[in-house]
């Protein structure tokens, strides 16, 4: 009797969910976000560039509520990316791999990456005060 | 390959229920995940009622209770029951430790025990460990000297040097950090995982060893060595306390300075 083809074992399914295992698909997934917001920022640069009214239209667009959460989505993505970008510097270095040490840093990435997205877009709106 | 979902012939479905015997006073549930390969069928989940008060207080007690007295056909690997030996490895309550060191009373509600992640399943609980131990034979794992060894002795080595190998010789090669990485699991065919790359670095800073270069040369390679994102599961895993992901940064670091 030819023997079965072997079941692969559950995986993601199945294995717990850790702190430093969410950091690190949320880093992989803010970096592909940020590929696409590349987009986002060429269209804003070429629209700058052709005329007052394709500036115009772009500015429309990012000023509804759906624009906005997509700019907002786009700074939480870059910063952080940046601050975890600096974690993984520090581990570079061989610095903070022990296991306390790195959830530790993870908490601290994650809210300085709060933290300084809620800063930034109250300072633009504050400059811009709408 | 990353491929989140299982392949079709892989899909968990329900399995039996072995109630617990009459009289028990302390009954957890174990499910356990079962796939047997005569019988053509899916795996399934097993659900068994283990009576504590009769039973010993590891996770490996109660598989073998189970297979003592409810099922004998329930496969796992076992050996010496006290963490060196790294044969009962396996996913317990959703992360890869040790069935004969991990203590049923650390675990709340009911237990459950499923191969270690991302391997083809050989029966039960016994995964297929071929690729694993191939990747790790193939880093030379021996002492590699071309200096002719001192007369009627070993090679000595300073404490200093042999400092160095702390936390690298206790690993017990059971698998569990390699099958908690998800990027051994997208590219386990290529990248050679934490355990392997553990291993490797405990050779290539063993003072002995006169192949450290070769030993380099080997790992440095996109998927071998750089498939690590410091994802940091494997340390979190291992039964034995050991820092892999130290060990992997520790590889990579040497390969920058030997450039300069």
């Amino acid at each position: 009797m030819p023997r079965p083809a072997r079941p692969l074992s559950p995986h993601l399914s199945v294995y717990r969910f850790q702190w430093t295992m969410a950091l690190s698909i949320l880093h992989r997934f803010t970096g592909v976000a940020l590929g696409a917001g590349l987009v986002l920022l060429t269209w804003w640069l070429v629209a700058a560039a052709t005329s007052p009214e394709a500036y115009a239209e772009v500015r429309r667009i990012t000023g509804t509520y759906a624009g906005r959460l997509v700019l907002l989505g786009f700074t939480f993505a870059l910063i952080y990316h940046l601050c975890n970008g600096i974690r993984h510097l520090a581990w570079d270095f061989g610095v903070g791999f022990d296991l306390r040490t790195a959830r530790a840093s993870g908490w601290v990435v994650f809210l300085a990456a709060v933290a300084l997205t809620v800063g930034a877009w109250f300072a633009g709106y504050a400059i811009r005060g709408h | 390959m990353v491929a989140f979902t299982l392949p079709k012939n892989s899909k968990v479905g329900p399995g039996k229920t072995h109630a617990a015997p009459p009289g028990a006073s302390n009954v957890r549930k174990f499910r356990v995940y079962r796939w047997n390969p005569e019988d053509g069928a899916n795996p399934s989940i097993d659900t068994f009622e283990v009576d504590l008060a009769t039973c010993g207080p590891m996770v490996l007690d109660a598989l073998i209770k189970i297979k003592d007295e409810v099922d004998a056909t329930l496969a796992f690997r076992r050996s010496c029951r006290e963490g060196v030996c790294g044969s009962c490895s396996m996913n317990i309550d959703g992360t890869n430790t040790l069935a004969c060191t991990k203590p049923i009373a650390e675990i709340a509600g009911d237990v459950s025990v499923y191969p270690l992640p991302h391997l083809p399943v050989i029966k039960d609980l016994v995964g297929d460990l071929t690729t694993f131990f191939a990747q790790y034979a193939s880093i030379g794992p021996w002492l590699r000297a071309e200096s002719a060894p001192p007369q009627r002795r070993e090679r000595p080595q300073s404490p200093e040097d042999r400092a160095k190998l702390d936390g690298l010789w206790e690993c017990i090669l059971c698998a569990c950090c390699s099958t908690s990485c998800p990027s051994y699991w997208w590219n386990g065919d290529r990248f050679l995982g934490p355990a392997t790359l553990l291993q490797a670095y405990r050779w290539i800073v063993d003072s002995r060893d006169e192949h450290t270069g070769e030993r380099l040369d080997y790992l440095e390679d996109p998927y071998r060595l750089y498939r690590c994102h410091t994802i940091m599961s494997c340390t979190a895993t291992c039964p034995k306390g050991l820092n892999p992901a130290k060990a992997i940064a520790s590889i990579k670091s040497m390969l920058v300075e030997r450039r300069s």
